[in-house]
């Protein structure tokens, strides 16, 4: 009896070490402009190639400006790490989604979107958000620019056995609270450490109920909960979103190649009474929408709920690091979260930038104006989401209300690219941290769901989508 | 890459005890788009240790003075959390740390610690509180597993043999997993 953990894990031993880790064998190395060049000039230092180039995939998106694309890319330091990328991928033959694609995206969104992204794959990528392919039933992590280097060299990593968690979201959602609600609650339930040194498996109804966008969200910010990786076990949602996309395999027919990898990918799922190292279980009925507080993803409470005195904390160390939160994000303890004015909304990132997101947040907005004083950013998670979303008009209700619409691009997630939050500056933002700084030196994020940043865009503050959306 | 072999180090600490100190903190996103591993040292730990007219704030714990010359750092449970970033252990690296002592460290951080020759070094709460309360200089051996201090504190920890042996050694992991080659090839027919 083994978890799907185990049964991906174990397809992909090539060898025991006699000291213990295993060397894995990888499947699909996701490469990005910021934690590579330094792993393509080790290669070239060491006189090496890429074993695999064709398991090698790459893209632009932490950097990429998401304006005018025409225009050459105005800050020169960028500008160099964008054309490293594309002399590495030219030199080692690999395969480059540059600016110029219709199939440019965050990295985390073109996986799966092409269909690369497959149950029972080990996926690495520099970059911690990597999890997300673990919504597929694929064992997916993030690696560090050495081990980057590594894989390119090897296309194996050296790595010890996690331990395995069991999530369980029991019931059904409530209207208006989504995956993003889920995955805010399990953070705040278990903290940031609380899955440090883990895989974890959700399951339960209100996982099986998801699109694969909510579960790629759910599994997104694993990495937030100290995670190694988040899976869920393939089902026939998974094989529906799959099925033709350009790199899954084809033949949909009686014996064609995606039918026979179906049979496989069932087989994948956890086997009854098998046993876990840890368990959690929480009750999606009971979920509200959650919002951040302060300045990490477990600093977090329902809409309802109040900024916390650091003084109720029970460790001094949480009282000391609520404090220090509460004094950065200019918030004082019993606040209400309700109500708070914002000055920026950013719909975006590897966390909720697909199409559902995008369609989720234009029906908040539709026939509304986003208030004023408040500067909203819709930057789709890829140029395929952007084109999906135009198809459908969701661009035009976005604009109207007074959303800017962009290019696709990591952007105000970390702010790398132009687009950062100013000192003092309040965010709602669907992104996946909110630690000081990261959209901005002094801008201050408050992590939701899509839907509800949309209504915080539109009323000018922090609301309740629920009873809101309503009005 | 190979890392510096790290045996046995005797250095001066410097404490930031403060949990969940991510590496978003440690780098800053504006200085990662160097395509070098060097270069971090100067922006480690930038916005919390310039003020925003660029001056060093004498607030922050690595400007106090009996933090100078520091080469160990005592830093607060989940340390490293966020971004997989090497960048944060190539700066630490370069500002002139050695190891990081702590509770707990995140995943990926301390994978990349043992990758560029950073010893992540994981004590009891009790011991980090101990430290913290002012030992200002340590000696961290690593074939001995202990860190030590000349006033009777003494405390083991554990690390897997594995990348105990690489950093002892300074091992090039790339090298080593190149020898597995039949290996690797074999597993790859056996799946195709
Ligand atoms: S969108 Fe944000 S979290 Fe996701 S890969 Fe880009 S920078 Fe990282």
């Amino acid at each position: 009896m083994r978890t799907l953990f185990e049964k991906v894990w174990d397809a992909h031993v090539v060898h025991r070490l006699p000291e213990g880790p295993a060397l894995l064998y990888v499947d699909l190395h996701l490469v990005h402009e910021v934690t590579s060049p330094q792993a393509f000039e080790g290669l070239r230092l060491a006189g090496r190639r890429v074993r695999r180039p064709d398991l090698t995939i790459a893209t632009v998106d932490h950097n990429v400006p998401t304006d005018d694309r025409t225009l050459p890319v105005a800050d020169p330091v960028s500008a160099r790490q964008l054309e490293a990328l594309a002399a590495n991928a030219h030199e080692f033959g690999i395969e480059l989604f540059d600016l110029a694609s219709p199939r440019q995206g965050i990295v985390h969104v073109i996986g799966p979107e092409l269909g690369l992204t497959q149950p029972g794959m080990l996926i690495v990528c520099g970059d911690s958000h990597t999890s997300t392919h673990g919504a597929f039933g694929a064992l997916a992590f993030g690696i560090g620019t050495s081990e980057v280097e590594h894989v390119l060299a090897t296309q194996c990593l050296v790595a010890s056995r996690p331990k395995t968690m069991e999530v369980r979201f029991d019931g059904t959602l409530g209207p208006g609270v989504t995956a993003k609600d889920m995955i805010l609650a399990l953070i705040g339930r278990i903290g940031t450490a609380g899955a440090t040194g883990h895989v974890i498996e959700y399951g339960g109804d209100a996982v099986r109920r998801l699109s694969m966008e909510g579960r790629m969200t759910v599994c997104n910010m694993s990495i937030e909960a100290g995670a190694r990786a988040g899976m869920i076990a393939p089902d026939d949602v998974t094989f529906a979103y799959l099925a033709g996309r350009p790199r899954a395999p084809e033949g949909e027919g009686e014996g064609g190649g995606f039918r026979r990898a179906v049979e496989g990918w069932r087989a994948l799922g956890t086997d009854e009474g098998a046993e876990f190292d840890a368990r959690v279980t929480l009750a999606a009925g009971a979920i509200a929408p959650q919002v951040t507080w302060g300045t990490s993803p477990g600093m977090v409470v329902e809409i309802t709920g109040r900024v916390p005195d650091p003084a109720g904390f029970a460790s001094a160390a949480e009282r000391q690091a609520a404090e220090r939160a509460l004094q950065y994000m200019n918030l004082k303890p019993g606040t209400p979260l309700e109500g708070l004015p914002i000055d920026r909304v950013f719909l975006g990132s590897c966390t909720n930038a697909r199409i559902e997101d995008l369609r989720s947040a234009a029906r908040v907005v539709r026939g509304r104006k986003v208030a004023s004083g408040v500067r909203a950013l819709v930057v789709p998670g890829s140029q395929q989401v952007k084109a999906q979303a135009e198809a459908e008009g969701l661009d035009r209700v976005f604009r109207e209300a007074g959303f800017e619409w962009r290019n696709s691009g990591c952007s105000m997630c970390l702010g790398m690219n132009p687009d950062v939050l100013a000192s003092g500056e309040r965010c709602a933002a669907t992104s996946n941290r909110n630690f000081e700084g990261r959209q901005g030196r002094g801008g201050r994020t408050h992590l939701m769901s899509p839907a509800m940043a949309a209504a915080a865009g539109i009323a000018g503050r922090l609301v309740d989508v629920r009873r809101w959306s309503a009005a | 890459m190979t890392p510096p072999p790290f045996t046995r180090h005797a250095g001066r600490v410097a404490a930031l005890p403060h949990a969940n100190v991510d590496t978003d903190q440690i780098v800053p996103k504006q200085f990662l788009k160097r395509i070098e591993r060097s270069g971090f040292g100067p922006v480690l730990f930038h916005d919390w240790r310039y003020g925003a007219d660029g001056s060093p704030d004498p607030a922050f714990e690595l400007n106090h003075p009996e933090a100078a010359q520091a080469t160990l750092l005592l830093a607060g449970a989940n340390f490293g959390c966020g971004s997989s970033r090497e960048h944060a252990v190539w700066a630490l690296r370069e500002y002139g740390f050695r190891a990081v002592l702590a509770e707990s460290f995140a995943d990926i951080f301390f994978a990349n610690c043992c990758q560029s020759g950073l010893l992540p070094v994981r004590l009891g709460t009790g011991e980090m509180r101990e430290l913290f309360a002012g030992r200002y200089d340590l000696v961290v051996d690593l074939a001995g597993q202990t860190v030590q201090d000349a006033h009777g504190f003494r405390a083991a920890f554990a690390i897997d043999p594995y990348r105990r042996d690489m950093l002892l050694r300074g091992l090039d992991e790339i090298g080593r997993t190149l020898l597995e080659g039949d290996r690797i090839a074999a597993y790859e027919r056996s799946r195709a």
